[in-house]
């Protein structure tokens, strides 16, 4: 079974955008082992003749009409904004960090 | 007699014979969420004024001689996942405290639209993932049987709000039992029906190619009257089935079984499953014997890889879903300070607004998905979602629909599991089949084990888009099991509130 280490956790946190303490590092990577040896099993019977089932539909391409209908005002779509200004979402800067 | 203790279908009928008003309705209802809501906790919003403001307004429309749609004005619990206009929407997470959001889901509409007044917010475990309601920020629900005990999850707090008599009528939504779990625990009536029968729109993502939203009720036949009332194909939702919702009601009220094969499926029960859950399922099947139905044995060879394979695709779809929790646009925002980044608000954000179950599910679908490890979890559980819908085709081939208990056990108690995870998600291990292949499932109450007096599930599993089968069984077990009891099994709920 694939250990995961707690160096890796930290990585994965990070990709996940999740700041995390050390005790949390520590306790979700024993976590993980136990979760990743249990989940693990599903490699027994995958075998390389089964075709993968991404959903239960069997549906593509589905499309809509292309006509414009009635969306949020502007006001709506703000209105859960943390921050806005200038009717817009007001966010941290983006650029220059690490 | 107040209506808090009718049914659905009875409060109609009173309405629209001009018994009751709508208003009168509603007040009873809120009066009784005011009297026991402090010992339960199913409730995370009430919505008094907008509550009373609908029945108002049903009230006026039926004055004025208007025809009404079956449900008009009867009360509704809705789980904090779905959207409503206005109406705060937490998803039991600190991440959108507050959020009030600017539209209303299509199960809103549609309820709106069906006169259903909606009561207010269920309390259910964050983003919908868990099966006891104990990952809720705002803290756990009591199950009203034993308020010592869990009300099922992640929909413990609608489940709990039908058994309390608070609502007649719930919402709920199943990505891998958080409908028919909550409702085998709290002796209630819950279907997840066929994968896109109900509009996902407004239903804030967990799982997608799994989620499903559904009714819950005290009955079979309140139940199909709301599964007819919410389901329905909407374009606004890609994976919608555009096919006519099909006759529940009438199924519901059948009450036969002649002929019809019933398939118990041989790997969902056994080792595990608590003797009095088994006891009440024998006691169950014999029922449906004595009405004529033919009992078939069907194998499942897969289905113990269900519970593994869930487990990876549910986080890994999750973990992209919740990627949109980024404080920029909604939500909490923390740690803007004008001098630090987005990237790092967005990671203090995200650790102070999830859970550990939710950073849990994140942390391993980021895992499973991530290149070089792809292909042995998420894309394996993947080719197990394949297998357990073979084992379904061939077991639907001998049997109309299959059945099986709906959970191992009996309600536990408050925090018995709660830092074990593995041993919280074996709950699932009865239901989760149903999801991987998209297929209907209902849980109903087929008695209190004998053990604990607690009740328990019988799980019904129908064929794709042939959701009425579980309610022509279901109704049928219903009536057969009521007049062996003589009384509705949530008659024997303690009181509540009488402090």
């Amino acid at each position: 079974m694939a250990a995961i280490s707690r160096d890796e956790v930290a990585h994965l946190a990070r990709l996940a955008r999740i700041e995390m303490t050390d005790s949390e590092l520590d306790h979700l990577s024993d976590e993980m082992e136990v979760i990743l040896g249990a989940v693990a099993r599903v490699q027994e019977v995958a075998g390389a003749e089964v075709p993968p089932t991404s959903h239960p539909l069997d549906m593509k391409n589905v499309y809509r009409p292309d006509v414009v209908v009635p969306s949020l005002t502007n006001a709506q779509a703000l209105s859960g904004a943390p921050a806005q200004e200038e009717e817009r979402f007001k966010v941290p800067q983006i650029l220059g960090e690490e | 007699m107040s209506s808090i203790f009718k049914s659905a279908s009875a409060i109609a009928e009173s309405l629209s014979k001009g018994e009751s008003s709508a208003v009168e309705v509603a007040q009873e209802h809120l009066d009784r969420i005011a009297a026991v809501d402090g010992d339960v906790h199913a409730f995370l919003y009430i919505d008094t004024e907008g509550a009373l403001a609908q029945a108002a307004d049903i009230d006026k429309r039926r004055a004025a001689g208007e025809r009404l749609p079956a449900l008009a004005g009867v009360p509704l619990a809705l789980k904090d996942v779905m959207t409503q206009q206005g109406i705060p929407t937490t998803c039991g997470s600190k991440m959108l405290e507050g959020w009030r959001p600017p539209y209303d889901s299509t199960v809103v509409t549609k309820l709106k639209a069906n006169g259903v007044v909606i009561l207010g917010k269920t309390n259910m475990d964050e983003f919908a993932m868990g099966s006891s309601t104990e990952n809720s920020a705002y803290g756990p629900t009591h199950n009203p049987w034993d308020l010592t005990r869990i009300p099922g999850g992640s929909g413990g707090g609608s489940a709990a709000s039908l058994a309390a008599f608070e609502a007649p009528l719930a919402i709920g939504t199943d990505t891998g039992g958080s409908i028919r779990q909550p409702a085998a625990v709290t002796g209630t009536v819950g279907v997840k029906p066929t994968y896109g029968a109900v509009s996902r729109y407004g239903l804030v993502a967990f799982s997608s190619s799994l989620d499903q939203a559904g009714p819950c009720a005290r009955n079979v036949l309140d139940t199909a009257l709301l599964h007819e009332a919410i389901a329905g194909y909407d374009p606004k939702d890609s994976t919608s089935i555009n096919a006519p919702v099909g006759k529940m009601v009438e199924a519901a009220k059948k009450l036969d079984v002649k002929g019809m094969k019933i398939g118990i499926v041989k790997e969902l029960s056994g080792d595990g499953y608590q003797a009095g859950v088994k006891t009440r399922f024998n006691e169950a099947i014999e029922a449906l014997v004595s009405a004529g139905a033919e009992i078939v044995e069907v194998s499942a060879p897969n289905f113990e890889y269900a519970l593994a394979a869930y487990y990876l695709i549910a986080p890994s779809e999750c973990s992209s879903n919740l990627a949109r929790f980024d404080s920029m646009r909604y939500g909490i925002r923390v740690g803007d300070n004008g001098e630090r980044g987005a990237e790092e608000v967005m990671r203090m954000t995200r650790e102070l607004g999830f859970g550990k179950e939710v950073k849990r599910r994140i942390i391993l679908g980021t895992y499973a998905l991530s290149s070089g490890y792809y292909d042995a979890y998420y894309g394996s559980a993947q080719k197990v979602r394949t297998l357990i819908k073979q084992d379904f085709d061939a077991a639907f081939a001998k049997a109309d629909v299959l059945v099986s208990p709906t959970c191992p056990t009996t309600a536990f108690k408050i925090g018995e599991k709660a830092d074990d995870p593995l041993a919280m998600y074996l709950n699932d291990i009865a239901t989760i089949p149903v999801n991987m292949a998209g297929i209907g499932g209902m849980s109903l109450p087929c008695g209190l084990a004998e053990e604990d007096g607690l009740p328990v599930g019988f799980q019904i599993m129908s064929p794709a888009m042939k959701d009425e089968l579980m309610y022509q069984v279901g109704g049928t077990l219903e009536a057969a099991l009521l007049s062996q009891w003589g009384k509705p099994l949530l008659s024997s709920v303690p009181a509540l509130g009488a402090k």
